[in-house]
């Protein structure tokens, strides 16, 4: 029977200040979608790390005139440094080919770019791919160098994209959620001079000061859930229209979400919904409603 | 029943006390009236025994029980011991007659089948049998402190304490609610009634203690108002 009674004063007291509900369940909800898509890109930066880490290579291009004897030094410097995993040597036609399958799509580029403007180059996967700074500074005063690129620092900027994307998706969740606890102190203190005179009478006749409150909390508690589930809901459309469909060919690049990651939201997106939104009643009930 | 020792309950921002060093004892099943002009400290004794508000010095004892330095969480079970009636009923306006009284029951987790059969008991004890379905806005005055006065009842309290329950009623409407606390009282139930109704505390010739300038000034078994 209680918890009867607990339910149905919830459903009227959301019932009672519906637009206030909604607006509360709408800021809720945004501001978790963007809570939980920079979790999930937190996640994805994380795992494209390991991956792309695993396959990073260090590039050393050789001069145009490089002689035969400097390219010898060379890979004979390379094979002996300690800090090399393996290498390969890429000719100028390889690197061609190479470049012709990447540009496919654009012929006349192909065209524009002969056999002979690509370098030569050796490729170096190192046994730590933090030690560049190390093996660069050992090999780059020899002979017949033109330039030693680094993918690690071509990825580190992409890197650095996402978490600035990531940064500004946890400024506008802060902001929202700001908003939303506002409103929930504010819905919750509307509810409260609602529900004054039952509230006296309950002191008056000494109900638990639990049984006073939660209807209030579990209001909170219910638009956080709900915002919550929308919030899920926003995240799973938007991977599957945005990533899965119109940004196909950036999800090669960025790896696959796997769909477990986006699942792993509905429960974090959830807690964090329905928990700060309980906290927040109950301190508003505080202030309001001494008991 | 009911300790006050020395006790004294000065405001934030008063200038003297609302009490001064009052001490007095209540017995198990006694009717006693405070009287006493308005402002006389004779409200902040029923706020005291409820626990509302805290002494600033001094000892208050209900029920064997120490409010003083009884623990928040525990209040709320203290209050079931306790009945409380008002001037301005206190009613819940869009509940009947029934329902305000249920409610008190139900508040405190009692199931509704005991609500069933309890309330209409006690409203058929104040008078109200057959207006269960009424709300307050239709009942008149006197009927509408009946409910209140069934709602604090219900629980069976030890002790009811009723803050000039007939401030707001006309006389012989008055006298009805008193022959109801009486006949409470009757049952063993201890009555503490604040009131400057002169009247009634005539009529009832029960325990009369006067209380002016937050002090005690007289102490009567059997007095009048004076």
């Amino acid at each position: 029977m209680r918890f009867k009674y607990v339910l149905n004063e919830v459903l009227v007291g959301l019932w009672r200040n519906v637009t206030m509900t909604i607006a509360m369940i709408i800021t809720m909800s945004v501001s978790l979608t963007m809570l939980g898509a920079s979790v999930l890109m937190y996640m994805q930066v994380d795992q494209m790390k390991t991956y792309y880490y695993g396959e990073i290579e260090v590039s050393i291009f050789l001069r145009e005139d490089v002689t035969e004897a400097q390219r010898t030094a060379i890979n004979q410097a390379i094979e002996t440094n300690p800090l090399v995993l393996s290498k390969t040597y890429e000719t100028r036609e390889q690197a061609f080919e190479k470049f012709k399958v990447l540009w496919r799509d654009s012929p006349d580029f192909v065209k524009s770019v002969g056999p002979d403007s690509l370098p030569e180059s050796f490729r170096v996967k190192l046994r730590d791919p933090e030690q560049y700074q190390g093996f660069s500074s050992q090999i780059k005063d020899l002979p017949g160098i033109q330039d030693i690129v680094d993918q690690r620092e071509l990825l580190d900027k992409v890197f650095k994209i996402f978490n600035a994307i990531q940064v500004m998706a946890l400024v506008v969740a802060g902001f929202m959620a700001m908003a939303a606890l506002l409103l929930v102190g504010n819905t919750i203190q509307v509810a409260a001079y609602s529900k004054r005179r039952e509230v006296a009478v309950m002191k008056l006749v000494g109900a638990s000061n639990w049984f006073i409150q939660a209807p209030f909390v579990l209001e909170a508690v219910v638009a956080g859930l709900v915002g919550a589930v929308l919030g899920f809901g926003f995240i799973f459309v938007g991977k599957i229209v945005l990533l899965d469909g119109r940004l196909q060919a950036l999800t090669n690049v960025l790896t696959p979400i796997p769909n477990g990651n986006v699942w792993l939201m509905l429960p974090l997106l959830a807690g964090v919904g329905a928990g700060v939104s309980a906290i927040t009643a109950w301190i508003t009930l505080r202030f309001y409603l001494k008991v | 029943m009911i300790q006050l020792e020395n006790v004294t309950k000065t405001y934030p921002k008063a200038s003297r006390p609302s009490l001064d060093d009052v001490s007095v004892g209540i017995e198990k099943g006694e009717f006693v009236f405070f009287i006493g002009p308005s402002g006389s400290g004779k409200s902040t004794i029923i706020k005291l025994l409820l626990h509302e508000v805290a002494p600033s010095r001094g000892r208050v004892v209900v029920n064997a029980k120490d409010v003083t330095t009884m623990r928040s969480w525990k209040i709320p079970h203290f209050r079931r011991s306790i009945g409380c009636v008002f001037q301005d009923f206190r009613l819940l306006p869009n509940r009947t007659a029934y329902e305000n009284v249920a409610f008190a029951l139900e508040v405190i987790g009692k199931t509704k089948a005991v609500a069933r059969r309890v309330v209409p008991e006690v409203l058929e004890l104040v008078g109200l049998g057959g207006k269960e379905h009424r709300y307050p806005h239709e009942l008149s005055g006197g009927e509408q402190q009946r409910v209140a006065v069934a709602r604090a009842f219900v629980n069976r309290p030890l002790i009811l304490l009723a803050d000039e329950p007939t401030g707001n009623l006309d006389p012989d409407t008055s006298i009805e609610i008193m022959r109801l606390l009486d006949r409470i009282n009757r049952t063993g139930t201890t009555v503490v009634m604040v009131t400057h109704d002169s009247n009634i505390v005539n009529q009832m010739r029960r325990r009369v203690i006067e209380i002016e300038s937050g002090r005690i000034v007289r102490d009567q078994a059997r007095g009048v108002y004076g």
